[in-house]
């Protein structure tokens, strides 16, 4: 966990009660809208179909039971008890009314919580691996570098008013739980030749109307540099932007354009004036934020203890520990993802009552913490292996222990034409279609990893061009209309999708994806060759016949 | 649905009315012929020219306090003088989701 210290908490008051006055101003007709809406975004406050919508941080997706029970009371007191947990290890409340915004702003306060970073052309919340800090063979915890990337651009102004919106995400790990290819600037740490810990650094990832997967454009900065390298990157990209309105875009136009070698070049320049400043991080101040993080007193524990062998006899729980349950830095313990798939449901929704039920087992089996990651799903991230059994039969009963963590029901998806005021066409009721094609676990666990990414427009909130399967919403004619590509991937060896083919109507989409789960049980060569690397032997062209052939 | 937040010239091709989210709350609400809101479409001012379409659009627009984010949105004038969404955003926005809430009404 990390503690805060006395001057956020401070800062975070402070905030809510300016917030409270802007909002009673606007009420009273003394702000405009127009005067107002960049108060609300800096707040989190965005205006859907139905309501106002609350976009809450949870930074580097860890929370407290604490926390967590208070996003339960907000969802209950404020909402209509539920949240939607995003992509970018936010929460989200739909219905949120702006007079009663500042106390649900005050409520998460007094935990800690805030929304600040969540939305606005700023930079946003610098996400992480959700297995930060317990994932075995980790270099180091990644959340250290989150937490000082947070401090330093938090109402900073060069990171407030930026030409628009600006994301990082931190890896610590081979494989890249965090998604960092897709990012403004992805950070992967670990050790050079000198056993030096330092960021490659990646730039100009981003999805939206132009995809782009990041490129490295420094394979080795040392942690201590890692502020003024970043600030290079910012100066950089806030130049192009001032100067040409073409520029005025997102980093990825830009080092599209100008090209990676220029644009590091231009860096490079730059840097060599910040690099020697005082943005240069000294040990100490490292070693202040890493002394804030701490980690439980793990105990002793066996690897294989007797209440998992006895456990393994019922099948029911092994099929969920197979999928949900994933080593851990100690021995004895592991991480186990909770799947907020359920069949049928709303991908990464959580009523209140699960919530709490949740923050309960973390309170019981997992030292109070809980972790978000961008998968939508959540996370206890320290559970002895003998409380396995118990914890799987408490999930069950609460709906929370679905046994499809990175299965075909395993779906990420935006919230799109049901809530959203910029979506083409709906995408929550098209994954709960999926999810019931897929109900049986046991078929899903044959057919192996697979994710599906659903976004309702271009603007690719759920990652669509990142799915193994992609499911964009178009519009035409006015009526919904889906783009589907396939062989995508957000890991270590990110790539964009491609195209199968013309748009398919709302009705057919299912029908579509089975056939294309059906082609690739015929085609690949073992059990053992998932999804996405059958595309990449065969390429899209037996996929296109398969869908295409009856229709 | 090509969303009417990109609405640039107003032209409409049928019966309309105009929508907003109603300041405090964020409610779905819709202009009406005595020059207030109201949050069910069947009392909404229906327009069916470009001309009478702009001058209501002018008007919410002038409520700054009370309401925010007026567009023109179409309707459907049934056979027995029903007003229906013109189309699924709309439907949504005056109907609800078209999936059930996590946690039932
Ligand atoms: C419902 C309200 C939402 C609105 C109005 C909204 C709006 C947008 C817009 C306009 C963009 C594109 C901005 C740009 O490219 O500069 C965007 C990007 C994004 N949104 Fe949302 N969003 C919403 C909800 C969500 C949710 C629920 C998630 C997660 C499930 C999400 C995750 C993202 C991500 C990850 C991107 C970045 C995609 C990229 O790399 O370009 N958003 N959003
Ligand atoms: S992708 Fe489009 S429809 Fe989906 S949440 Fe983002 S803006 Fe809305």
């Amino acid at each position: 966990m990390y503690a805060y210290d006395e001057l956020d908490r401070t800062l975070l008051h402070e905030r809510v009660e300016e917030f409270r006055d802007q909002v009673k101003r606007r009420l009273s007709g003394e702000l405009t809208e127009d005067e107002f809406k960049i108060l609300r975004l800096q707040n989190g406050v965005y205006l859907q179909l139905h309501a106002y919508m609350f976009r809450v941080a949870i930074p580097y997706g860890t929370l407290s039971s604490k926390q967590l029970r208070a996003l339960a009371y907000v969802a209950r007191r404020y909402d209509r008890g539920y949240g939607h947990f995003t992509t970018r290890q936010n929460i989200q409340f739909n219905w949120i009314k702006l007079a009663e915004l500042p106390d649900a702003l005050a409520d998460l306060a007094e935990v800690g919580i805030h929304a600040m970073q969540t939305s606005g052309n700023n930079m946003r919340n610098v996400t992480s691996d959700q297995w930060a800090g317990v994932a075995p063979s980790e270099v180091e915890d990644p959340r250290i570098w989150s937490e000082l990337l947070r401090q330093h651009t938090t109402l900073h102004p060069e990171f407030s008013f930026l030409p628009r919106k600006f994301k990082i995400a931190i890896t610590a790990s081979d494989h890249d739980r965090a998604a960092i290819r897709i990012h403004d600037i992805g950070l992967r740490l670990h050790k050079n030749a000198d056993g030096e810990t330092g960021f490659e650094v990646l730039v100009g990832g981003g999805l939206g109307r132009t995809p782009f997967i990041g490129k490295t454009i420094k394979p080795f900065v040392h942690g201590r540099d890692i502020l003024s390298y970043v600030e290079a990157i910012l100066r950089v990209y806030n130049q192009y932007g001032r100067r040409d309105n073409i520029y005025k875009a997102r980093i990825k136009i830009l080092v599209h354009e100008l090209g990676i070698e220029k644009f590091g070049k231009e860096v490079e320049e730059e840097w060599q004036l910040l690099r020697d400043s005082a943005l240069t991080l000294d040990d100490a101040a490292i070693e202040e934020v890493r002394s804030r993080f701490s980690y439980p007193a793990y105990e002793k524990l066996p690897h294989m203890p007797d209440e998992l062998k006895q456990a393994a006899h019922d099948p029911l729980f092994e099929r969920w520990r197979k999928n949900s349950v994933f080593p851990h830095k100690a021995q004895g313990y592991s991480i186990v993802t909770l799947s907020l798939k359920p069949v049928g449901g709303p991908p990464g929704d959580a009523t209140a009552e699960q919530m709490d039920v949740i923050a309960d087992l973390a309170d019981r089996y997992s030292f109070g913490e809980i972790r978000v990651g961008h998968e939508q799903n959540l996370a206890l991230p320290h559970v002895a292996k003998r409380d396995l059994p118990a914890l799987w039969k408490a999930l069950d009963k609460v709906g929370l222990a679905t046994p499809n963590v990175n299965l075909v029901s395993d779906i990420i998806a935006c919230p799109g034409l049901d809530y959203c005021s910029l979506a083409n066409a709906r995408s929550i009721p098209i994954a709960q279609e999926l999810t019931r094609r897929f109900a049986n676990h046991d078929t899903a666990g044959l057919i192996g990893r697979l994710h599906i990414n659903i976004s309702g427009c271009i603007n690719a909130c759920g990652h669509h061009h990142v799915g193994h399967i992609g499911i964009l919403g178009v519009e035409k004619n006015g009526e919904e209309f889906y783009q589907i590509t396939i062989g995508g991937r957000a890991d270590e060896s990110a790539a964009l999708g491609t195209l199968i083919g013309p748009s398919v109507p709302y009705a057919e989409v299912a029908d579509v994806v089975e056939d294309i789960v059906e082609a690739y049980l015929a085609l690949r060569d073992s059990p053992d060759e998932l999804f996405i690397d059958t595309v990449k032997r065969l390429g899209v062209e037996p996929f296109r016949e398969r869908v295409y052939a009856t229709r | 649905m090509t969303s009417p937040l990109e609405q640039k010239k107003i032209r409409i091709t049928g019966p309309s009315v105009v929508t907003a989210n109603r300041t405090h709350d964020g409610v779905v609400i819709y202009r009406t012929p005595q020059h207030g809101w109201s949050s069910r479409l069947a009392d909404a001012a229906i327009v069916r020219t470009s001309d009478d379409a702009r001058a209501l659009l002018a008007e919410a627009v002038a409520d700054d306090v009370g309401a925010i984010g007026s567009y023109i949105a179409p309707v459907e004038i049934k056979d027995n003088g029903e007003i229906a969404p013109g189309n699924l955003r709309e439907h949504i926005r005056s109907e609800g989701l078209t999936i059930e809430l996590p946690v039932p009404a």
